[in-house]
This record gives C-alpha cells, structure tokens and sequence, in this order.
C-alpha cells in the first residue's frame, strides 16, 4: 500500500467508528485527539479494525504512533508495504 | 469451542456481544429467560405494551456531540445516533415537603431553582459542580469515598443534601443509606448535566436493535437456555453446564448474572461469597389512563418526591414496602419528533420494597398485597402530582419477586450489589463480569459496562 492508499483506509476506519463527524476538513499534522476527541477507546479500535481488516498487529507500545494521520501513515507505510489494496 | 461465553442478554451481555462478534470472535450469549433486556426488558399484557426497568436513558447528548457516555458508547457499537431515536425529556422535579426544584437537561434551570429556593448554597452548588467535573472515573479510592461526608462539607443547607441526593439515589444507588462518591459523581453528570430521554417505542427499540446487529454480525443467542454451573479446572473455567445439562466450552465467560450470582455458579467453591448481594428493590405500579397524563395536568416527565425533610434510601424495616419516597413517570411526556404521542397515558410511580418480606407471601396473601401496595402507592403520590385516579382504566404492578422471577438477580436487587467490582475480575482468571455488579447503571451504563469489559478482557490478547 502507498500513503494515499494508507490515508483512505485509516479514513475509512475512522467514518465507521465515528459516522457523524465530518472528516473532510481533517489537518494531518494535528492529533486526532484533539480534532475529534477521540479517547482511549478508540485507538483500540483503530488499532482492531487494522488487525480484522489488513492482519496488521500493533503492538500495544506503537500505540503512540497512531497520534495524528501523518504519524499514523509515517509508521504504517513501513508495516504495510507488502500488504495489498 | 467459544472465543467468548456471555452469560445473559440484557444490554451489557448484548453490548459485550457487538464488540466481540464485531472483531471476529466465536461468541454465544446464553439466557434464561424466553426473552432479552433482563432488569430492563418489556413485556405484552392485555393488548398494551410495557417497559421494565426504563423510566429515562440518562446521558442524552444531542446529536453530533462528541463527548459523554452516549456518544462513546454509538461509536463503540457502530450506531448512528438516530438509531436510538431518542426524544428528549418535557422537565422533571424533586419535591419535597413546601420545596419543589424543577430540572431539565439544561443545568441552568436546576441552578436558578436552587438560587431562589437556597440563596445561600448558590455557591456551594458551583463548588460541587466543579468537583463532579474534576472526578476521574478510574480512581478506584476515590469511587468509593463517602458522598454524605462530601455534601456536607460543602452545604449548610441539609435539605438541599437530601434533595440532590434523592434523585441519583433512585437511579442507581445499590447502597443503603449512603452512597459512593463515584456513583454519586456518575449520576449527577448522567442525570442533571445531560439528562433524561425515550425512544418513542421504549426499551424494546434498543434492544431490538442491539440483537439484530448482534445476530447480523454472526452471533449467536440462545433464550431459555440458563447456566446450572460454571465448570472450572484449578483457577480457570473451561465452560458452562446448562439447565438441561448440555455442556458449552469457552476460552472466557463474560457474565452479567451478578457478582454474588456468578461466583455461586463456580463448581470449585465451598466458602460462601461474604460479599452481600444488593438489598435495594422497588415494587412499580403502573395505571393506564384514557387520556393523556397532562389532560388532568400532569405534563411532568419525572416527579421524585418524598414527603419528610429526611430522605430514607433503606430497604423498608417494618412492611412490604415504603411509599413515603417514590418516583412518579410519564412516558408520554417526552418530546418525540413529529409531535407523535403514545395513544394511551402512563403513570408509573416505583416505591421502595422488601424481597424477603414480598418472597415469604403466599399466593392469596401476594395477590391481596399487590392490590393493597398499588393503591397504597397512589395515594401518596397524588399528594406531590394532580388526582388521576378517576381517568384510570387498566393497571399493573410488579414486585421484588417478579424481578427476581425473570432477572434471577438476588433479592429482585436492582442496581446490584453494593461493593462494585469495577475491573471485572473475579477469583477464576477467564471468568470477568459485566452488567449491574461490574459498576455502572441505567441503560446507557449497562452498555458501557458490556463494551468496557469485552475491550479490557477479551480483545486485548
């Protein structure tokens, strides 16, 4: 997968959990936290949703990673190159 | 062989469900009963249709809010919010004798109510509104503090006390007498800083909707199906005997049968649990009008009244029930879209009872009871709202023993046991709890319990 493609799919996870936030004004570079006050709760999900969908396991101390899109992207270009769209 | 066993299909076990069938899990629900929603479930009767347990969902949120209960737990099942369709409450009101304060799901009403009846405790109502906000659900000593020690430092007034107390004790306070701070600071943000709401077909619409999402995701639920016991091998459960013996194997039970309930069910204790199963139960009489509750002027949703300065949230010591303290519920007085409006008028009015007193009738004695308390209940509820008696044309009431009957929850104990076990765990390693006893209350508590306790012990491996 690409970034952009990585970038749509983290998208994509996020209007499922939180169908009635408008993403479309997003700024990558601002924590998700803050944006949509996503809580503790939520990153697992995100974290679950990567494994059901892709089979990516994230390890509980990368839980920081997932911060904001651009860091989330950052870290999972590398994990999921050889992962199919 | 279950990833997940859940014992019980109220709206913890079925939340729980959500979550682990969501994330792929093998999971079955089992439930004795012949039907969902266990402490706050529906029933049919003569034609009508009646909730258990539902007066109010408390923690509405308006849609799009992002903060609060609800909209944690509709992103956590993957609901939109008008799939709860929930319609916010007309106004409630705790009266007290010559003292009324009116509340609605804007803190600004209770705060001017408390300004004119308590000048003086204007500020101290600002101190403990601010210390609700500061309080951290995760602190497991602060959970537990003393919330008469707490008030009382901060009002002079101790009829204010009562007042505030007297609501959030009613919906959802497993202790006698005193409460904990942490279920005190709960309720008073569930109940006053966002408030009361209804869907317009009751109870049965969210539990319709979280089984058929539940069973569309592959789970499986099994009514009439009861645990006998808990079959365990040294400090591990391997799975569950049924009523009819057939024998069910999991990685892990989820059980919302109660603390006292589950550890009872383990076939490798002798000692009893010390631990006391709640005490708190009510008995609920419910009369059908022919005409809607505000035609003879009661166009209130909820009146918490108690007719002395004191307020006794103690199981009755000397009779069936105690009716000098009750709840007064109109499901008709909601705002619901579209000025719809349920075709008969409701008033349920819930007193405070005794399971043992209740459990030891015979049946003569129990049915002359049921009439006794029914009117008994009435009476002294018209004392804080309008006569309706006259507009009456069907009725029913439901005691501790019915509660017991259906939920085979300890003493018909509402909101479970005092002493909550708010991590879930419990003496087997894959056995945790969820539901009433794990610590959270109401409809939307009881949801979360679910979705907390499959995140925290049954997706995190």
């Amino acid at each position: 997968m690409t970034p952009v493609d990585i970038r749509n799919v983290i998208l994509e996870i996020l209007s499922d959990i939180s169908p009635d936030t408008d993403l479309s004004n997003l700024d990558d570079a601002v924590p998700f936290r803050e944006q949509m006050e996503l809580d503790s709760m939520d990153f697992l999900d995100i974290v679950m949703e990567l494994k059901k969908r892709y089979r990516v396991s994230i390890p509980e101390e990368d839980y920081k990673e997932l911060a904001s899109m651009s860091s989330t992207v950052a870290f999972l270009s590398q994990k999921m190159v050889n992962v199919g769209v | 062989m279950y990833d997940t066993i859940i014992i019980g299909a109220g709206m913890s076990g079925l939340a729980a469900g959500i979550r682990l069938a969501h994330f792929d899990q093998k999971v079955c629900i089992l439930e004795r009963h012949y039907t969902i929603g266990g402490l706050n479930s529906f029933y049919r009767l003569n034609g009508r249709d009646y909730d258990v347990g539902l007066h109010a969902v408390t923690n509405f949120t308006e849609k799009g809010a992002t903060r609060g209960p609800l909209a944690k737990i509709l992103r956590q099942l993957r609901f939109k919010w008008e799939e709860f369709a929930l319609a916010p409450q007309r106004g409630s009101r705790i009266a007290f004798p010559g003292v009324n304060l009116r509340f609605n799901n804007n803190i600004d009403l209770l705060r001017s109510e408390i300004r004119a009846a308590f000048p003086s405790e204007i500020d101290a109502f600002e101190r403990l509104l601010t210390q609700i906000g500061d309080y951290d659900d995760l602190d497991q000593d602060l959970f537990v503090e003393s919330t008469r020690q707490r008030l009382a430092q901060i009002f002079r007034e101790p009829l204010l006390v009562e007042m505030l107390l007297c609501p959030l004790m009613w919906y959802g306070n497993a202790r006698e007498h005193d409460m904990d701070w942490g279920q005190f600071s709960i309720m008073f943000r569930s109940i006053f800083l966002e408030g009361f709401a209804r869907p317009f077909k009751g109870v049965r619409l969210i539990l319709k909707n979280l089984v058929k999402r539940y069973r569309s995701l592959g789970g499986e639920l099994l009514l009439r199906h009861g645990v006998k016991r808990i079959v365990t091998d040294g400090d591990r459960a391997v799975g569950v005997e049924l009523d009819d013996g057939k024998m069910l194997v999991g990685k892990r039970i989820l059980s919302s049968a109660g603390c006292v309930e589950t550890i009872r069910l383990c076939d490798n204790l002798t000692e009893p649990d010390p631990r006391q199963a709640g005490q708190m139960s009510f008995i609920e009489s419910i009369s059908v009008l022919n005409c809607q509750p505000e035609q003879v002027g009661n166009s209130e949703t909820i009146v918490f009244y108690n007719d002395h300065s004191e307020f006794d949230w103690r199981r009755p010591e000397q009779e069936l029930c105690d009716v000098r303290t009750g709840v007064i519920c109109s499901p008709n007085n909601y705002q619901y879209a579209d000025d719809n409006q349920l075709s008969e008028g409701f008033i349920r009015i819930t007193s405070i009872a005794d399971f043992d007193r209740w459990n030891s009738l015979n049946s003569d004695d129990y049915a002359r009871a049921k009439w006794l308390w029914y009117d008994r209940s009435i009476e002294s509820s018209v004392r804080f709202v309008n006569e309706f008696r006259h507009r009456v044309i069907g009725s029913d009431l439901f005691t501790p023993k019915t509660i017991q009957r259906f939920t085979f929850h300890d003493n018909g104990a509402i909101y479970g046991a005092p002493d909550k076990k708010l991590d879930g765990t419990t003496h087997l390693k894959n056995v945790f709890l969820c539901g009433t006893d794990q610590g959270y209350v109401g409809i939307i508590g009881a949801i979360m319990s679910g979705i907390s306790m499959a995140n925290m012990h049954c997706l995190r491996i």
